[in-house]
């Protein structure tokens, strides 16, 4: 089994530069909560960026001091592992709009003096990437090794491979899809309303009358829950068991929903309501072909990269047909592409879940990439 | 496993580029880039086989040949490759019919089942064909369409397929005297190049 990172420590990076956003508004500062994983090569030609889904951050890997639980994606982020931090420089950082560090609803609006809360500008996938490529500015990096992400962060990584094609070298997309249809778009509007319709929310000022519309948010969490798991998983792990006695299970009639409850809870004591409409916005709204109004393979036609393309069989939030129109959109296009639908029971969390064939595909294109750039130096 | 036919690179053209269908684990295909300089993209099906792909290096698509070739553009490649899978392709005649649209050339290789060591087996032994090309018994094996030069060809009258070159090798991949001059009874493998009648 390969090695953790071990302990691993956030840092800011803060941009004075105005950045004017996608759909109108300016955020007149920022700061970026990084972690990074390895070590720059010389020639700085070494580094990852791993761009993160809807709930995640920075915290990819390691252990944060005192923590039992590692990063995010720390079954495939390490020493040996698919993305090699024994070869690669990995920068991970949480998006603006975000919860966990970086300026979002919570942060103080330097013009009011008060937290944007509701008031914070609407971002999309593009200001994501704009932001990630003044952060590799910052950090020394021209040209990323790989970008890689699952679900909304292989659209960010798509988005690069469009965006800044000089840029990117591999394109891992995992999970993901070109853009969200209309029963996606669905589940986050459930969420959405979920966390509006509760009294606490205060139209998104809920800061202001110290309150946390939390009953809304662990609601949009369970809903979401339930669409990143499989039919399968859910009957594997609870099937009509009755709750765990050794956990608060007023209400619950059976121990799926005792665990919803949990997840929620859990979710709505570490996220902010004002982030999540605001990320699951961006992931609505994300889409290369704007609308249809050009083919999806005349825009990657401008991509110079690699790619790795792969979803999961039991995946019905983002299914691998989905995974498969960037595919052969990628093939239509004549840009080099590889596919794999992978065997799992975990539906869309499949993604973030160990598995010795995902990890054996990721590693061979992860470490393909490495030995391409020693070639090209 | 058989070696691949060492006729198939003369039958290449540098720079050209390639879809191979039912790639495995990739050897042919970064032989032609080594070689030929070729641009080129597998199809393969076991993950396995496409792990090796990925760590040559290789584009490889995991996709399921019955399904057809639609998600490929009308001539987008100069050779499509077959490499001993039509025999295991639910309808041959739909695919080498597609091949044929999405490249200009086809290369196919298959186990020809009037190989005198099959006719032997069948004809005086009485049983279906057990060998190092078809090792499986007859009712567990993916190769469900085994056909003959003979037979192979009649198809191709039938299709509109134009027949470019053929050879016949032994399993080392060695094209043989005897296979070349009586390949219905001699060649082990059957090896084409096939484009479309113009």
């Amino acid at each position: 089994m390969p090695e953790s990172l071990g302990l691993v420590t956030p840092f800011v990076e803060s941009f004075e530069e105005p950045l004017s956003l996608e759909r109108g508004g300016v955020l007149p500062r920022y700061d970026l909560t990084v972690e990074t994983y390895g070590s720059l090569n010389d020639t700085r030609t070494n580094a990852v960026l791993v761009c993160h889904a809807l709930s995640g951050d920075h915290h990819a890997a390691g252990f944060h001091e005192g923590a039992t639980k590692p990063g995010w994606w720390n079954d495939y982020i390490g020493p040996g592992k698919a993305i090699d931090t024994d070869l690669f420089y990995v920068v991970s950082l949480n998006n603006i709009g975000g919860c966990s560090g970086s300026t979002g609803p919570l942060s103080i609006n330097p013009e009011t003096g008060v937290p944007y809360g509701p008031d914070f500008p609407e971002v999309t996938v593009n200001d994501w990437v704009h932001t990630q490529s003044r952060l590799a500015d910052r950090l020394g990096i021209e040209t990323f090794a790989a970008i890689v992400g699952g679900s909304l962060g292989g659209m960010q990584a798509l988005q690069w491979a469009i965006s800044f094609p000089q840029r990117v070298r591999a394109c891992a997309i995992i999970a993901a899809a070109p853009r969200l249809s209309a029963q996606n778009i669905a589940f986050n509007e459930v969420a959405r309303q979920a966390i509006m319709r509760d009294p606490q929310f205060h139209d998104g000022h809920y800061a202001m009358e110290g309150v946390v519309p939390s009953s809304g948010l662990g609601l949009a969490r369970m809903v979401g829950h339930i669409t990143y798991l499989s039919d399968v998983a859910m009957g594997e792990k609870f099937g009509r068991q009755l709750p765990r006695a050794d956990r608060d299970a007023e209400g619950a009639n059976f121990a799926v929903e005792q665990y919803l409850r949990y997840q929620g809870q859990q979710f709505s004591e570490r996220f902010d309501a004002n982030s999540y409409i605001l990320m699951t916005r961006a992931l609505d709204y994300f889409d290369p072909t704007d609308n249809e109004s050009k083919p999806l393979a005349d825009v990657l036609k401008v991509t110079e990269c690699r790619f790795l393309v792969l979803s999961f069989t039991t995946d019905w939030r983002f299914s691998p047909s989905r995974s498969e129109e960037m595919v052969d959109a990628l093939i239509q296009a004549d840009r080099p592409v590889s596919y794999a639908r992978l065997e799992s029971a975990h539906g869309h969390d499949a993604f973030l879940i160990p598995d010795a064939t995902y990890h054996r595909l990721f590693k061979a294109f992860m470490d393909r990439s490495f030995h391409d750039l020693e070639g090209a130096q | 496993m058989i070696l691949t036919a060492k006729r198939i690179p003369d039958w290449v053209a540098a720079n050209s580029r390639i879809l191979d269908l039912g790639c495995g684990d990739g050897r042919l295909l970064a032989e032609l880039i080594e070689s030929h300089g070729i641009t080129g993209l597998g199809l393969e099906l076991d993950p396995e086989k496409i792990a090796i792909c990925l760590d040559r290096g290789l584009s490889v698509v995991q996709q399921d040949l019955n399904r057809g070739l639609s998600n490929f553009r009308d001539q987008q490649f100069d050779t499509v490759l077959m490499t001993q899978t039509l025999q295991a392709i639910r309808r041959p005649d739909l695919l080498l019919d597609e091949m044929l649209r999405v490249g200009r050339e086809a290369i196919v290789t298959f186990p020809n089942f009037a190989h005198l060591k099959n006719r032997l087996q069948l004809g005086l032994g009485g049983h279906m064909p057990v060998n190092p090309q078809l090792p499986n018994p007859w009712y567990d094996t993916p190769n469900i369409h085994l056909s003959t030069f003979d037979d192979f060809e009649a198809l191709c009258r039938t299709l509109g397929i134009r027949i470019l070159d053929r050879d016949t090798a032994n399993l080392s991949g060695q094209s043989t005297w005897l296979g070349r001059v009586w390949p219905n009874l001699f060649g082990e493998v059957a090896i084409y190049r096939l484009t479309k009648e113009s």
